[in-house]
């Protein structure tokens, strides 16, 4: 699915958040956002989202403006404490995008089982998500954005809130995710060598009032991404470097 | 190089105060588990503790009683055995209930199920579609709370001039009364749930009958009860008052202004005692079904 932003601005009120975003994520991309805090990176996933209208300029998927949330699209929201439905099982959390597709019960429960598999999560169907660990929460809510095969993911600082042994095991996940489903990502962060690690191009924001796009890089790493291996390639410093000076120059920091 | 790994550390100071953060809030759902009932009363000590003070009451009241020896205050075993004679005297057949019991509290029972019925639905209906709609809500307001300050049995002289003396006029009045904590309450849930949450219901593209059942009336559900446990204990005032009026020929508040107008105050006191254990358990009751519904581990907004 290809994701087009064009001459994009959100305000509200006076406060100008964004501003003359344009930005084209061809179909299968895995685009990721970075910026400091508060730069507007959260209003621009819930404008493409459909969750809020543009104020100015327009969000385009596949050609069709987006007024609504968009069919195929999913998306994993950083807190999974609240994202999640404490009152549901696991299973029926991860089931419950299946009811509009109008699936029998037992079918539901099947494809979430096979989802939370996939996942990592196989058994944990009857428990309640306020019984697991913060990793598998987010598993259980990256399950459910899953299960009904969206071919727009949209992650808003999805392991923002994680410790780095289970980020680093999450964003493998991601990765072996988008490359057997191939869908469209787009991924916020504020971590700079997430970013690198994930994506298959970095965007960088500047500081609001007003943000608009300070950086715009491909990532070409060599080889398969692994946690060790990757990060210590000259290429990944180097790319990393180039998107920690856009992020502090956004920031206002002497660069050096 | 150096300056690259200079530069990957500010994300990473920034991301130190977040692991607290997700703890806390993946914490607040086991805190507020036991959340408005559980573990608080269930210590055994605590059962002896109050099984004891019951008991000393009790004891109390039969030696002051004893030594007074007045007609209008006739110690509690006396009024325990004609409640006994009066109610729970009868057959095997019948659990031991005698027909007075079906006479005097069935009625009862029957139109404060009714009227605690039609405001339970009613409210929870209501307030529903007035917590989900901001402007509903504000325009609403006013009126509910207004509506809540009326003491209720100030409603029954209006009541009684509309419908006539009467189960249909007593059910009313019950209804009418109970009606305003679960409308407020659960208009007050719905309005307060999370907002992140009704934006999943939205990514996820729930419909409105799945986001009323999956998203509003859990996330309401432990307002919508502290709303019930207070039309509860209204309904049963209710109950009693719309029966001590004239016109009216069975019911526990009947068997009381009956009794009363015989100076037959040991029965008096007996349909007090009956209504109090009545109250006890149908409060009882109320929290079970709460228990069973919220027990499982929730957050309350």
């Amino acid at each position: 699915m290809t994701l087009r932003l064009d001459a994009l601005g959100q305000r509200y009120g006076d406060h100008l958040v964004l501003h003359g975003i344009d930005l084209t994520v061809p179909d299968g991309q895995l685009l990721c956002v970075v910026g400091p805090s508060g730069c507007g990176k959260s209003t621009l996933l819930r404008t493409v989202a459909g969750l809020q209208p543009a104020s100015e300029g327009t969000v385009t998927v596949d050609g069709t403006p987006v007024t609504g949330v968009p069919d195929q699209l999913a998306v994993v929201f950083q807190d999974y404490g609240r994202s999640l439905f404490p009152w549901l099982t696991v299973r029926d959390n991860v089931a419950l995008p299946l009811r509009r597709r109008g699936l029998a019960r037992a079918e539901r429960r099947a494809e979430a089982e096979r989802i939370l598999e996939r996942v990592g999560l196989d058994g944990a169907g009857c428990r309640h998500p306020w019984q697991l660990s913060g990793g598998m929460q987010q598993r259980v809510a990256i399950a459910r954005a899953l299960v009904c095969r969206p071919s727009l993911l949209l992650m808003d600082e999805p392991f923002g809130s994680l410790d780095a042994q289970t980020r680093e095991d999450l964003e493998d996940l991601l990765l072996e995710v988008h490359r057997t489903d191939g869908a469209t990502i787009v991924f916020v962060t504020h971590d700079i060598d997430e970013s690198v690690y994930v994506g298959d191009r970095v965007v960088v924001l500047s500081p609001g009032p007003g943000s608009r796009v300070v950086l715009d890089l491909p990532v070409q790493l060599p080889g398969k991404r692994d946690q060790i291996g990757t990060r210590g390639l000259p290429e990944f410093v180097e790319l990393r470097a180039e998107v920690g000076r856009a992020v502090r120059g956004a920031q206002g920091y002497p660069t050096g | 190089m150096s300056e690259g790994q200079k530069d990957s550390r500010a994300p990473d100071d920034a991301r130190t105060p977040t692991p607290a953060r997700s703890a806390l809030s993946s914490h607040r759902p086991d805190r507020s588990a036991p959340s408005a009932t559980s573990a608080r009363d269930a210590h055994p000590s605590h059962l002896l503790l109050r099984l004891l003070v019951l008991l000393l009451a009790l004891a109390a009241w039969q030696l002051a009683a004893d030594a007074h020896g007045s007609v209008y205050f006739p110690p509690p075993s006396r009024i325990a055995h004609r409640a006994y004679e009066l109610w729970f005297s009868g057959p095997v057949r019948h659990l031991f209930l005698t027909s007075a019991a079906f006479e005097d509290v069935l009625p009862s029972l029957g139109r404060m199920a009714a009227g605690f019925g039609i405001a339970a639905l009613g409210g929870i209906a209501a307030g529903v579609v007035v917590g989900r709609s901001r402007w509903a809500y504000a325009v609403c307001n006013p009126v509910l709370q207004f509506a809540r300050a009326v003491p209720p049995p100030a409603l029954v002289p209006v009541l009684v001039v509309v419908l006539d003396f009467g189960t249909p006029m007593q059910i009313t009045s019950i209804a009418f009364s109970a009606v305003w904590p679960v409308l407020i309450n659960t208009a007050e849930g719905v309005r307060n749930t999370d907002p992140l949450r009704i934006d999943v219901a939205a990514v996820l593209r729930l419909g409105p009958l799945e986001r009323l059942r999956f998203l509003l009336l859990p996330s309401a559900l432990p307002r919508i009860f502290a709303g019930l446990r207070l039309s509860l204990s209204l309904s049963l005032i209710l109950m009693v008052f719309s029966e001590l009026l004239p016109g009216t020929a069975d019911g526990i508040g009947f068997t009381l202004t009956d009794a009363q107008s015989r100076s037959d105050l040991l029965t008096v006191w007996a349909a007090l005692l009956l209504l109090g254990v009545l109250g006890h358990l149908l409060n009882t009751a109320l929290l079970a079904v709460e228990r069973r519904l919220i027990g499982r581990g929730r957050t309350t907004p």
